[in-house]
């Protein structure tokens, strides 16, 4: 038997994905496609072009080096306090990224908890310095790259590595030759999803970093400050964050729909 | 004794199951740990490997001390010379046939192409020629198997480890692949053990066996031992089966010149044929009736377990008969009398040797 068409659902579906389907289009309309190349080689796109690049893959380095061991432990050791480190690890996917940017601010700043004796000690000021961007970056980042490694680290059977050190190989191998190749999948995902998510940070990044151009001034920012000086730039740029942002997706179409 | 093992092992893993198992397995020896599912077998793998800690005990392998937890001492797993065919083989899934083999010849310190190159020419002893370059995924389970096997005896281990090796095969691979498993088992001289649940494994490939229940070992002793006078019902049950080997031809047996009729016509050649003592029945007068196998005998033993008799016959064949208490005092059974057997020919099973 086929079931009726639910009409009222089918229109309340075709509202939603004209919801997601009509500022695209109308960013499409409104591109000045004849400047494009003039607009995107301008002194402003390009210092915004390379420093989201700069932080945005600074920012899924730090995430890798420090997130990953932080996943691995999450995932394998039991230790007192892991519920609460779960959830400091969720806390900037939740928290508008404004006031983390403020509460980096309030610690990493120059009379900061730990950013005066930073300072003193070594001469590095991090607010308003292309460092400041890559951490903000980072601080909203990394929760991607903890969560999906250590969901497929959870999910690796642990045997592998059991039979592994059984045919006589230490720690550092059984990680280089079993546990990394079999996660490798995720990891890839895991670090794309952490890059896509540093490159479109925008709140914690203005409000800790500034927006300092050939500094601080990413993507994002630039867009933001176009739209108040010139819209043709702010379009371009836009088109540009979309391009990326349907690079990824398709990227990892396979991840989220399956095989198809 | 040099080569040999000695374990005793305690681990509990909570308040309801604590494994307590001591063997020894002297050199060029099988040992078969049979036992039901979930009697703590996989743990004594494992904690022999170095894969979990043990709470008390010791285990020493060819003189090297691997545990000692009085001393606190515990050699971890990548430096024990234990070579392991686990439950489902656990052939790491991202490297070739060659490169799974290759794997703890690196591990031990063997350049990558020397490795590989010792790997791909032990491949044809194990019956994986041009196999070296496939998958995990594209094995068949016999293969998968063979692979196991050849990853695990290629470092040249002290001590064999096999973990329900045929339990994930079919009923005519696991009767070749026992074979290879035979032949491999002779070739190596150090101490063996198989786990299994699996009692005809155990009585075609053990040396020695431990029956194994609730973490704990019940009885001890050569497959003749257990199969002619188990000690628990688990044992009686499982391991008191009848085995027979013999030729198949047409639908019949022939098993030392006595032939038995089975349902499967297609059987050929050698076969093992098994016959559960509780469907063997016996009789004072020649039963007249659809069992197609009747014979006369004489009565060798009569033992008592609990609710259940086990009664052993004589020539031409001798199997054990399991009966009730009631049974036997109804028809006056004792030793030296003489009796009439039946078996359904259903209820014979034949698989190939």
């Amino acid at each position: 038997m086929r079931s009726r068409t639910p009409w009222p659902l089918v229109a309340l579906a075709v509202a939603a994905v004209l919801l997601f389907a009509l500022p695209l289009f109308g960013l499409l309309v409104r591109t000045p496609w004849s400047g494009l190349g003039e607009i995107l080689g301008s002194e402003v796109a390009r210092d915004a072009l390379w420093l989201s690049l700069v932080t945005s893959l600074g920012a899924t380095i730090v995430a890798l080096i420090l997130g990953l061991p932080l996943a691995w432990l999450l995932a394998r050791i039991e230790f007192p306090g892991r519920a609460l480190v779960r959830g400091l690890v969720l806390l900037p996917l939740v928290l508008p990224p404004v006031v983390g940017g403020a509460a980096l601010l309030f610690t990493f700043g120059r009379r900061g908890l730990i950013g005066g004796p930073i300072d003193e000690l070594t001469g590095l000021v991090l607010p308003f310095s292309t460092w400041g961007a890559v951490l903000a970056a980072t601080f909203v980042a990394m929760p991607f790259l903890v969560i999906t490694m250590e969901g497929a680290l959870r999910n690796l059977d642990t045997r592998y590595e059991g039979a592994a050190s059984t045919l006589g190989a230490g720690r550092w191998m059984v990680l280089r030759r079993v546990t990394l190749p079999l996660v490798a999948p995720s990891l890839a995902a895991g670090l794309v999803l952490t890059w896509a998510r540093a490159l479109g940070e925008f709140g914690a990044t203005i409000t800790f970093a500034g927006n300092l151009q050939g500094r601080t001034q990413t993507l994002p920012l630039a867009v933001f400050v176009a739209l108040e000086s010139d819209r043709d730039v702010a379009v371009a740029l836009s088109l540009v964050m979309v391009a990326i942002s349907l690079t990824v997706l398709v990227a990892l179409r396979h991840r989220w729909w399956g095989a198809s | 004794m040099s080569g040999a093992l000695q374990a005793r092992i305690d681990v509990g893993f909570d308040a309801d199951f604590r494994l307590d198992v001591e063997f020894d397995v002297p050199p060029g020896t099988t040992v078969a740990l049979l036992g039901p599912n979930g009697a703590g077998k996989s743990t004594v793998v494992a904690a022999l490997a170095g894969l979990v800690p043990i709470d008390r005990g010791r285990v020493v392998l060819d003189g090297v001390v691997l545990v000692d937890t009085e001393q606190g001492l515990a050699l971890p797993a990548e430096e024990r010379q234990v070579g392991v065919v686990f439950q489902d083989y656990v052939l790491f899934p991202h490297l070739s046939v060659v490169e799974n083999v290759a794997f703890g010849l690196v591990a031990r310190g063997a350049g990558r192409a020397a490795a590989r190159r010792s790997a791909r020419n032990a491949l044809p002893e194990f019956g994986l020629d041009g196999l070296g370059d496939r998958k995990p995924a594209e094995l068949s389970g016999g293969e998968a198997q063979r692979v196991a096997l050849a990853r695990a005896l290629v470092t040249q281990p002290a001590l064999l480890l096999l973990d329900e090796p045929l339990a994930a095969l079919d009923v005519t691979t696991r009767a070749d692949l026992r074979h290879l498993l035979s032949d491999h088992l002779a070739d190596f001289s150090g101490p063996r053990i198989l786990i299994t649940h699996d009692p005809t494994e155990a009585f075609l490939l053990a040396d020695e066996i431990y029956v194994i229940e609730n973490g704990a070992v019940t009885q001890h002793g050569s497959a003749e031992d257990i199969r002619l006078r188990p000690q628990t019902p688990y044992a009686a049950d499982l391991a008191g089966a009848n085995l027979l080997v013999g030729e198949a031809s047409d639908g019949l047996v022939t098993v030392a010149s006595h032939r038995l009729a089975i349902a499967d016509t297609a059987a050929s050649g050698r076969v093992l044929a098994t016959v559960h003592p509780r469907a063997i029945s016996l009789h004072r007068r020649q039963p007249e009736g659809s069992p197609r196998n009747t014979w006369r005998t004489a009565i060798r033993r009569v033992e008592h377990y609990g609710d259940r008799v086990r009664i052993q016959v004589g020539d031409p064949l001798r199997l054990t008969a399991e009966v009730t208490p009631r049974a036997v005092d109804a028809l006056g059974l004792s030793v030296g009398d003489s009796v009439w057997v039946s078996i359904k020919a259903t209820e014979i099973s034949a698989s190939p040797e």
